[in-house]
């Protein structure tokens, strides 16, 4: 469906380097517009590594690798710039800003200006009315924190949207909230927009009962193992491991 | 008006006078226990103005700086206005419906009104005439200070306004302060001092005495504004009756040479309590050394103390907090947290905690002096924020203090006044 059109994110032989530690080894994954990616792997594969990487925080040292963004160098821009210029990430663990309130952080992720109504619509829609106008993160449930995260991101309508772990630590009800939201956010409200991209970091999938995925790739190793269809990846995962899951030759690479 | 020579008083009261005069006396080259020592021979005495008919008809300068500080010229939001510029109360009025509950006078018209309670129970009652120089130079040249008193059971909602204006430089205005809250009645007195904008140089002595009746109320909350030269030199005490309450809430967030104060709250009766909330940005070359006080005397007084202090430039910030328990039933906390934003700022944080003869007391403290955390800002820089609007959010987030009893209007002019602070640095 894509292949005469640009990718929107195209990642190269990203190898990347936590404390002088080679976390990723060679990621090579290509999103299009329109497309939405799920990311899975065992704890400490490396998945949070290439998002925040995504994202710019320091601490993620590109030793390797090419990143392009909508055909421009992401490795050149700061951490805002690149949030700026299309890149939206709901973390798996926000910390809390004291005296920042959740609707100044969804004003500034909108770029500034927001309607009033549209920051109450959101709030409704992600079920944060009560949490907008106390200090972001702090003292919210762990629930409470991932649809702070929603609400930010669907202020802020980026063009890639990263998603990492949105629903653990979150109950069935809240699940259909978060997983509605991120479905609604990268589907788009009107047909005239154009198609949003999404990767998102899952153990269980059970978000995608919500989301309509196309892709899945395992991360193991420092690489990203194999590819298939999201759903039929978990179920593998589950009956049979991540040791066995990558070993399939079925979906290697 | 008579000056307090003028006013026939009783022998007794005579000695009163001569006694404060001499302790005063022996104390003109005492230098504070703490801030830098200030040359008072060096400053000339403040002048004279003729009195306005209403705040609304002072020269539009000294209006914007007068707002600035919290006053409403439109006197519509207050309950009473006291406005002092210089050595003269230019204006004294209490608003018509609060006529018979409020009183709003300089402090030298109630001695002369009121001789026996305010030489018995409020004139240097409080605070020590010979405490250092600076309580010495008031009371041997005071230039006024306002007197407010609120009547027993007078629940006064809407603001009374008060404020010290310095025209000139480097002249000293001198005034002692008193306010009065009768048993059960409830205040919320706002405190502007503040300086022509021509004004660079001078001295700001204050002294201030607050009563606080049984179950009485005093919500005060004062705003300084001053200039790279001018120093200050508050020196405060608050006697809290039983079941009383007095909410503290102090803002500086533009430069200074100096000011160092440290009032004192006695929590006297049962179950009284006092709060102080302080907001201080330490900028240029301030040299700024505030904290407070209390003493817990009776059964079952709170205290709790917060302040957030941030310093940039070669500002030095020292922030003390000191609670004294003194009986067995009592609780307080300190909460002081710092940010230094610049290589050549110095702060202190000094959180001082004693329970004498009190084993029952509970006191406790958390101090903290940290940079802003990165993983703060990048969190607001991943949503689209540059660094610098980052740190500038996170600043204005540590300051934003939850303060009682601020009208609508003056709670905004703060955050202007921080938002202005935090971005002009950036
Ligand atoms: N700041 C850090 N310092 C040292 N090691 C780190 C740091 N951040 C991540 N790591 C290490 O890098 C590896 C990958 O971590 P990462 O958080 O990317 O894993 P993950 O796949 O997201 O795991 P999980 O499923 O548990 O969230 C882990 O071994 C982790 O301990
Ligand atoms: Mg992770």
């Amino acid at each position: 469906m894509h292949e005469d059109t640009a990718p929107l994110l195209s990642i190269e032989g990203l190898h990347v380097s936590i404390g002088g530690r080679e976390v990723l080894r060679g990621i090579d994954l290509t999103i299009h517009a329109g497309e939405t990616h799920v990311l899975l792997g065992p704890n400490g594969s490396g998945k949070t590594t290439l998002l925040n990487t995504l994202v710019g925080l320091p601490g993620y040292d590109v030793t390797a690798g090419t990143v392009a963004f909508r055909g421009n160098n992401l490795l050149a821009l700061g951490v805002d710039e690149r949030a700026r210029a299309g890149i939206g990430v709901a973390f798996q663990r926000p910390p809390a800003v004291r005296g920042v309130k959740l609707r100044q952080v969804m004003e500034v992720a909108a770029g500034g200006a927001i309607d009033p109504e549209r920051v109450a619509a959101i709030a409704e829609e992600v079920d944060v009315v009560p949490m907008l106008e106390r200090d972001v993160n702090l003292g919210f449930s762990g629930g409470e924190a991932k649809r702070s995260e929603m609400a930010q991101l669907l202020a802020q309508e980026p063009e890639l949207a990263l998603f990492d772990e949105p629903e653990s630590g979150v109950d069935l009800d809240n699940i259909a909230v978060v997983g509605s939201a991120i479905s609604h956010l990268l589907k788009g409200e009107r047909a005239s927009e154009r198609p949003r991209a999404g990767l998102i970091i899952t153990h269980t999938g059970h978000i995608l009962q919500f989301v309509n995925a196309d892709i899945g790739h395992v991360l193991f190793d420092g690489q990203l193992a194999c590819e298939g269809n999201p759903l039929d990846l978990i179920d593998d995962i589950v009956s049979h491991g991540y040791e066995k899951c990558v070993e399939c030759a079925l979906c290697r690479r | 008006m008579p000056t307090i020579e003028e006013i026939l008083l009783t022998d007794a009261q005579q000695d009163r006078l001569a006694q404060i005069r001499a302790a005063a006396e022996s104390a003109v080259e005492k230098p504070a226990t703490h801030g830098p020592d200030i040359d008072l021979d060096a400053l000339g005495d403040v002048a004279a103005h003729d009195r306005v008919a209403r705040l609304a008809s002072l020269e539009k300068q000294m209006r914007e700086v007068a707002t600035d500080v919290g006053m409403d010229t439109s006197e519509e939001g207050r309950s009473g206005s006291y406005f002092q510029v210089d050595r003269t109360p230019i204006y004294e009025k209490v608003a018509a419906a609060f006529g018979d509950a409020i009183e709003i006078m300089s402090t030298a018209e109630a001695l002369a009104r009121y001789p026996e309670e305010m030489l018995e129970r409020w004139w240097w009652r409080s605070v020590a005439p010979d405490k250092d120089k600076y309580t010495a130079l008031v009371a041997l040249k005071q230039t006024e200070g306002y007197f407010i008193r609120v009547k027993a059971g007078r629940k006064v909602e809407k603001p009374i306004q008060a404020c010290l204006f310095i025209s000139e430089s480097d002249v000293s205005q001198n005034v002692h302060n008193i306010i009065v809250v009768e048993d059960g009645a409830e205040a919320n007195v706002i405190t502007g001092c503040t300086i022509h904008p021509k004004v660079k140089g001078g001295l700001h002595a204050g002294i201030s005495e607050f009563y606080i009746g049984a179950d009485a109320k005093l919500t005060f909350t004062m705003i300084h504004n001053w200039a790279e030269e001018f120093d200050v030199r508050p020196r405060t005490a608050i006697d809290i009756g039983e079941g009383g309450t007095y909410i503290n809430n102090y803002v500086m967030l533009r430069p200074v040479r100096s000011i160092q104060a440290f009032p004192v709250a006695r929590c006297r009766g049962d179950r009284s309590r006092a709060v102080f909330n302080s907001i201080v940005y330490g900028l240029a070359d301030s040299h700024i050394d505030l904290g407070s006080e209390t003493l817990l005397e009776g059964s079952g007084s709170r205290s709790e103390a917060v302040a957030r202090t941030v310093s940039r430039d070669r500002s030095t910030v020292y922030s003390r907090g000191r609670l004294i328990g003194r009986t067995n039933e009592c609780k307080a906390h300190l909460d002081c947290r710092g940010i230094v934003l610049s290589d050549d700022s110095v702060q202190w944080a000094i959180p001082d905690l004693a329970s004498e003869g009190a084993p029952g007391a509970e006191l406790s403290h958390e101090a903290a002096i940290s940079p802003i955390a990165e993983e703060e800002v990048y969190y607001l820089m991943s949503r689209g924020v540059p660094r610098d609007e980052a740190v500038s959010m996170i600043t204005r987030g540590f300051l934003d203090l939850e303060i009682p009893g601020l009208p609508p209007a003056l709670r905004r002019r703060i955050d202007e006044a921080i938002a202005a602070t935090a971005e002009e640095g950036m």
